[in-house]
Order: structure tokens, then C-alpha cells, then sequence
């Protein structure tokens, strides 16, 4: 379970979040949604040390993490920005097989290439494993990058929009995997999600941020309600129901001249 | 499913193919590195072995360890800073090294004991750079976060205070004392002092020692920060622990050979270009032979086809700088 209790965090005088606290748990799929600057990136990157907080405390597994060793923690949590780049001269393969460093400190075992093996695959990067990341679309790229993290195979796994740059099919084919990692391998996944669409189908659990502060936090049929996604997003959403799903429709149809 | 088997057959042929054409590479470089290393031992000895031999050895020995620092330490700092434009020499870390020896003279005087041992002035002038590392540490990867158009900006106008605070001081200095200065600083391969060429070996051996602990982190780190931080290294120590080796290394050639700016950027990109890994301790492996045969080739000419009409700095510059330009061109029209 990670734990974040009364996360403060401004840059300079700008409060990005304020007194944040939530859990995320393992086997759930937790979406961050909300606005531009709501604070939902921040705080995913609170949670994977890559920027300290000014108050308050993350703790995973009943641990706080600044008690964790940085290699101990990498086999623990995964995380992913939202966009990735490397001067390196990589090939997918290369990438992908970096994930296993903390497991393996550079020196991969057969076990190991089988992990890799296995990401590729689940990414459907097969075709393409030998080519240069410099060579492939942005899309291709993020997927590559996402195999790598799920050769991490961590409990936890952070995603700031893994959808970015990805076309639908990709997009689909990508929520489907992190649900099989959420039900089969039992992992606790954190996105941060701009689809309203995509959270609403693929998610347990949403929190919604506002201002850098958590605005609603619940399981997904309770957040995904007109009058909280208006407070949150500050549109008028309409849900319909179709094949069994909440669907969003956000572009104001309403509105259109009749 | 057919295609993932044959791929999966196909992996270890390919990554294996490449890795045999950089082998026969690496192989190549320390051959021809020991050609010439041969030649700059024989060539017009007229049998006069007991004279020529030990004062060639010197040489050699000093460029070779020049040339090592130089190369090891470019290839270890573009990891860290992940670009490969940037060198130590570029953001002044050598006239750093510098302006330490020519304040030392200017404050103390010539005839002071950290000035006349060989052995105690590079202990100092090492101690020194130490604590610059530390605090270019905590100035740029710690408070200014790691920006590399800061570190770029910052190293360049460093840099050239640094170039200008040495010149004021020795135009201040008395002529004689500047002398020792010069001597000190521009300390070509022809008057390697053999006290000073054994400490430097200590220092480098302590400090590849000090290297070895870090050497597993370095492709980690080169793939970018976060990446490295995501994937378990501790970038805050490891980044730190590498600056200071840096640092160590870029005193070390200076105290031998003088800062020589490109040499580092060339035979960097020279390995970077040349093998197909991007593992850092084979790029490291080719830099270092690259920059022994820059040296000793570079040496061999300015001895024997320009009679020491002319430095070695200015001969690879110019090589390098035309070898590089055609790397780049080629890259272009790939």
C-alpha cells in the first residue's frame, strides 16, 4: 500500500499541493485526474523520490521512504514520466532490458532475458526489438519505454499518461496490460489520466485533484458523476450508458446550435 | 508466434555479430597504439639504447597516462551529464588546475616547498580540485538541478575567469617566478619529471580503484537522470563520487601535458562513432586507445617531421578537428 500523508509542496510562491493525503492500493488501478496544474504530476513525482516535499510523508508498505535504500525501492516501485528521452544509442531491446538493472546490477540472467522477452512481447514490440529508438514513431517509443518499466516488475508501478502520443488501438491494448498486471500479478498501478473515458473504463479507484487539493477520492462509479466532474473539470459532462459503461461526453453538445 | 521465435533465435546472433566487430575495433586501436608506441621507441636510436631508451620510456609512460586520464574522464562526464558536446577541459576544469598552480607561485613564491616538490605541489593542487568538485557538486547537481545549458553557460564563463585570472596573476609575478609557473604549465612531454610520474600513477590507480565502485552505474546514468533514479541508482552519491575521480583525472594530465582542450572531445566521439555499444566501459576502452595514439602519433610527428617546429596540441587539434568534421558530415549524409 502507499500511503501519502500531508504532502505540502510550492515552487516558490506558487502552492502546487496542499496538504495531499491519499492511499493506493496493491491489486487496484488508482487514476489521477484533473485539470492542467492540479497537481497530479507533482505528486506522482513526490511519490518516486524524483523531487522531494516540503511537509509530509510517503510511506510504502507501511515504510517511509526516505528509510529505503534507492536500489531497494527500485525493486519495489516503478514509475515513468511522461515524456522520455535518452541520448542514447539504444535499440528497443537495450531499453527494454535496462529494467532488470535493479535486479540484476547490469549482469542479466537467462531468467532475466525471459523477463525481457516477455515485456517486448506484451507490448507487441516484437517486430521492432532490434531497431533504434531514434528510428521509431513516438508512439512506439513510449511503448518501448513502458516495457521497460514493466520488466521492472514491480509492485507498484507509476504511469504519468502512458497514453500520451499513442494512437487508440495502442492506447486500448496498453490499459488492457496494466489491467491483467492489477488482476493477475496482483501489482498496484497509479496513472495519471487525461480521458475521462479511459479512467472511467479501466480504473478501481479515481481521485480527483483541483488546486493541489484532492477534490474527491473514491471508486470509480462514485466519482464519475455529472456534478462532480463539473466541480472538478469545470465543463458539463453528460454520462451515458453504453455496452454496460460510464462514457463521458465532454464536447459541450448541449451547447451546439440547434 | 512464429515471428517472436525466430527473433528470439535471431537476438543472441545479432548482439554477439556486433559485439565481435567492436572487439576486432578494440583490438585494432591497441594494436596500432602499440605500433606506434614501438616506432616512438626505435626510430633513429643510432645505438645509443641506454641514453635513448629510458628517456623515450618516459614519454610514453607520460602519455600514456595523459592520454588515459584525459580520455577516461571526457567519456565518464558525458555519462554523468548525459550529452556529448560537454568535456571537463570545455568548462574550464583544467584552467582551473591552472589558476591553482599560478596562485600558488604568486602567493608563496618560487622558492616555497609546495613550489619546488614535485610531489607536494600536485598533493596540494589535488586537494584543491577535490574541493571544487564538491562544490560544483553541490552548485549545479544539487540547487541548480542538473539544467545543462546552466552547467554549459556556467562552465564557459568559469572557464574563461579562470584562463583570465592566471594570465593577470603571471603578468603580475616576477619574471623569474612566472618562469616556473610556465615551466610547470606547459610542461610538454619533453621534460617529464620521473618523481612526478610515479605519484601520478599512484593517483591514478587510487583513483580507477575509486572507479570501479561506480563503473556498473555508468550506462544506468548515461540513459538520464530519472530514468537512472527510477532503475535504483543513488544520483545524488554516485554523481558525486564520479566529479571528484573527474576532477582527479583532469589533474593529473594537466600536471603531465598541459591543458589540451579538443583532445578529450575528439577521442570521446571518436569511440562514441567507432563501436556500436553504447556500454560505457567499452567506450571508455576506445577513448583511451584513441588518445594514446592521438598522443604518441601526435608526438611522433611534431619529433620527427616538424623537428619540434611546432606543439602537439596545435598537430591534434588539427587532425582531430578534421576527423571530427568528417564524422559529422558522414552522419549527416547517413
Amino acid at each position: 500500500m502507499i500511503e501519502v500523508r500531508n504532502i505540502y509542496k510550492s515552487y516558490g510562491a506558487k502552492t502546487v499541493l496542499q496538504d495531499v493525503s491519499l492511499t493506493m492500493e496493491k491489486g487496484k488501478l488508482t487514476s489521477l485526474i484533473g485539470g492542467n496544474g492540479a497537481g497530479k504530476s507533482t505528486l506522482l513525482s513526490i511519490v518516486s523520490r524524483l523531487i522531494p516535499a516540503d511537509r509530509g510523508e510517503v510511506f510504502i508498505d507501511g515504510r517511509s521512504l526516505k528509510e529505503y535504500h534507492s536500489s531497494e525501492l527500485a525493486k519495489k516501485l516503478s514509475f515513468l514520466k511522461q515524456s522520455n528521452h535518452t541520448n542514447l544509442r539504444l535499440t528497443v531491446r537495450d531499453l527494454v532490458s535496462f529494467g532488470r538493472f535493479p535486479h540484476s546490477q547490469g549482469r542479466l540472467t537467462p531468467s532475466d532475458w525471459e523477463i525481457v522477452d516477455r515485456a517486448i512481447e506484451s507490448m507487441e514490440l516484437e517486430e521492432m526489438q532490434h531497431k533504434y529508438l531514434d528510428q521509431l514513431s513516438g508512439g512506439q517509443k513510449q511503448r518501448a519505454f513502458i516495457a521497460m518499466v514493466v520488466a521492472q516488475d514491480t509492485d507498484y508501478i507509476l504511469l504519468d499518461e502512458p497514453l500520451n502520443n499513442l494512437d487508440m488501438k495502442h492506447s486500448v491494448q496498453i490499459m488492457k496490460l496494466l489491467r491483467r498486471l492489477v488482476e493477475e500479478s496482483g501489482k498496484g498501478i497509479v496513472v495519471v489520466m487525461h480521458d475521462i473515458n479511459f479512467a472511467s473504463t479501466y480504473s478501481d479507484h479515481i481521485v480527483a485533484f483541483k488546486e493541489g487539493r484532492i477534490l474527491y477520492d473514491g471508486m470509480t462509479d462514485d466519482v464519475i458523476e455529472p456534478n462532480i466532474l463539473r466541480e472538478v473539470f469545470g465543463l458539463d459532462i453528460q454520462i451515458g450508458h453504453v455496452c454496460n459503461q460510464r462514457v463521458c461526453v465532454y464536447f459541450a453538445s448541449n451547447a451546439w446550435p440547434s | 508466434m512464429k515471428a517472436t521465435i525466430a527473433d528470439v533465435e535471431a537476438a543472441p546472433t545479432t548482439s554477439s555479430s556486433i559485439v565481435i566487430t567492436d572487439k576486432v575495433k578494440l583490438a585494432g586501436l591497441a594494436l596500432l597504439a602499440v605500433a606506434l608506441i614501438a616506432v616512438f621507441m626505435l626510430i633513429q636510436a643510432q645505438g645509443m639504447w641506454e641514453f635513448v631508451l629510458p628517456r623515450r620510456a618516459v614519454k610514453i609512460l607520460a602519455m600514456v597516462l595523459a592520454g588515459a586520464s584525459i580520455a577516461a574522464s571526457t567519456v565518464i562526464f558525458q555519462s554523468v551529464t548525459n550529452n556529448r558536446i560537454l568535456t571537463p577541459s570545455i568548462i574550464g576544469v583544467d584552467s582551473l588546475y591552472v589558476l591553482i598552480q599560478t596562485a600558488i607561485v604568486f602567493f608563496l613564491g618560487s622558492m616555497h616547498p609546495i613550489v619546488l616538490s614535485p610531489s607536494l605541489n600536485f598533493l596540494v593542487a589535488v586537494g584543491v580540485m577535490i574541493l571544487f568538485s564538491l562544490i560544483m557538486h553541490r552548485l549545479f547537481f544539487t540547487e541548480l538541478k542538473s539544467n545543462i545549458y546552466v552547467l554549459l553557460l556556467m562552465g564557459i564563463i568559469f572557464g574563461t575567469l579562470f584562463q583570465s585570472l592566471s594570465s593577470f596573476l603571471s603578468v603580475l609575478i616576477d619574471p623569474n617566478e612566472f618562469l616556473v609557473v610556465q615551466r610547470r604549465m606547459f610542461a610538454s612531454f619533453n621534460q617529464v619529471k620521473t618523481e612526478l610520474l610515479t605519484l601520478s600513477y599512484a593517483a591514478a590507480a587510487a583513483t580507477a580503484l575509486y572507479l570501479s565502485r561506480y563503473a556498473r552505474f555508468l550506462d544506468v546514468l548515461a540513459l538520464g537522470k530519472e530514468h537512472a533514479i527510477n532503475l535504483g541508482v543513488d544520483h545524488h552519491r554516485v554523481v558525486r563520487g564520479l566529479l571528484v575521480s573527474v576532477f582527479i583525472l583532469i589533474s593529473i594530465s594537466t600536471a603531465l601535458v598541459g591543458p589540451i582542450t579538443f583532445l578529450g572531445l575528439i577521442v570521446a566521439n571518436v569511440a562514441y562513432e567507432m563501436l556500436s555499444t553504447y556500454r560505457r566501459l567499452p567506450l571508455i576502452g576506445a577513448a583511451i586507445l584513441v588518445s594514446i595514439v592521438a598522443l604518441v602519433g601526435g608526438q611522433l610527428i611534431v619529433e620527427r617531421v616538424f623537428s619540434f617546429s611546432t606543439t602537439l596540441s596545435v598537430i591534434i587539434n588539427f587532425i582531430g578537428g578534421i576527423y571530427f568534421l568528417y564524422l559529422l558530415l558522414k552522419e549527416r549524409s547517413a
